[in-house]
């Protein structure tokens, strides 16, 4: 017997997997962690007029609480360092937005002596937002994609060929 | 104050040890026998005269030759500047702080500290302060070579000129 239509209205169905999905997907909380001027396009994604905490995403101020993080800017080879440890931090499941020219391939730094020229070097990105910087729509586009990405993982599947990997 | 009236009273007072005067435009600048940097700087900070209360820039040069550290003074009350500079050796840069007639001179001095490898004496506390501490070298050293890695991160960077061009496929 098919179990659409035979339940009560306020009884909804859906999938363990596409559950937890969601509910991560709408809890994305991210790291305050500018390091560049990219910081100030973020600290506005974060404001009134672009407000991703529409999508559940606000600021936390310790990597420890935090699923997200975003690259806000140039990333110095001495950063570098420093990041690496608060990706550590983070608990799983954990992601990566690499914002702006800079963190994403050294951008107009990218030959100078005392820069990594790119955070994937680093950390596994999950999301590039091109732009020097970009505007607060452009991030909250990657975060839209974050989303997508998390909608298509499959954490509860044994398989790793359906899982992750296809994500 | 002019330029050349300020780098006349210098002269006047310590004589050889001002050892050239520039009228360079728009930049004149006077070069001082590093050992009497000290002695000149605070007789400008004094002077009534002259009363530079500013270090508004303190930085350095590496001419492949020699290093030169060159102090940019002004002074608010009589709207007037002047620019002093102190050649050194290349192999063992070494001059006196003045960390104690200015404060701002401490993060400057680290600063040339960190990226050229001038030596203040009598600092007190000449660490790095842009670099990491483990960095190897001073990287604005003409002859400063990059190592390929810094803690497991590549620091080998392709040229995106050379990456884009197509002949070069």
């Amino acid at each position: 017997m098919p179990l659409l239509n035979t339940l009560p209205d306020y009884v909804l169905t859906t999938k363990t997997d596409e559950l937890l999905n969601w509910m991560r997907k709408s809890s994305i909380w991210y790291m305050l962690f500018g390091l560049a001027c990219c910081a100030i396009e973020l600290m506005h994604t974060g404001g009134p007029r672009a407000d991703i905490e529409r999508f559940g995403a606000t600021p936390r101020a310790s990597a420890r609480q935090s699923d997200l993080m975003i690259v806000a800017g140039t990333l110095t080879l001495k950063m570098a360092l420093r990041t690496r440890l608060l990706y550590d931090q983070m608990p799983d499941p954990k992601y990566v937005i690499a914002m702006g020219s800079c963190a994403s391939c050294g951008g107009l730094f990218q030959l100078a002596y005392s820069v990594c020229d790119g955070v994937d070097k680093i950390l596994p990105v999950d999301v590039y937002v091109p732009g020097c910087p970009p505007r607060p729509e452009a991030l909250t586009e990657g975060l839209l994609k974050l989303q997508e990405k998390i909608m298509a993982e499959r954490w509860l599947a044994r398989s790793s060929s359906n899982g992750v990997a296809a994500a | 104050m002019e330029a050349a009236q300020i780098y006349q009273r210098i002269k006047d007072r310590f004589g050889e040890r001002v050892l050239e005067i520039s009228d360079h435009k728009p930049d004149p600048f006077a070069v001082i026998d590093p050992a009497s940097i000290v002695e000149v700087a605070s007789f400008m900070r004094s002077d009534p005269d002259l009363a530079m209360e500013c270090l508004s820039n303190q930085s350095g040069v590496d001419y492949k030759d020699r290093i030169e550290v060159v102090y940019h003074l002004f002074s608010y009350s009589k709207r007037h500047g002047a620019v002093l500079k102190v050649k050194l050796p290349r192999e063992s840069p070494s001059v006196a702080t003045l960390e104690n007639l200015w404060k701002s001179a401490n993060w400057m001095e680290r600063e040339i500290f960190d990226l050229l490898g001038v030596n203040f004496e009598g600092h007190s506390d000449l660490r790095r302060i842009l670099m990491p501490e483990d960095w190897p070298g001073f990287p604005l050293r003409k002859d400063f070579v990059e190592p390929s890695e810094y803690h497991g991160i590549s620091t080998v960077r392709e040229s995106p000129i050379i990456r884009l061009d197509p002949k070069k496929k």
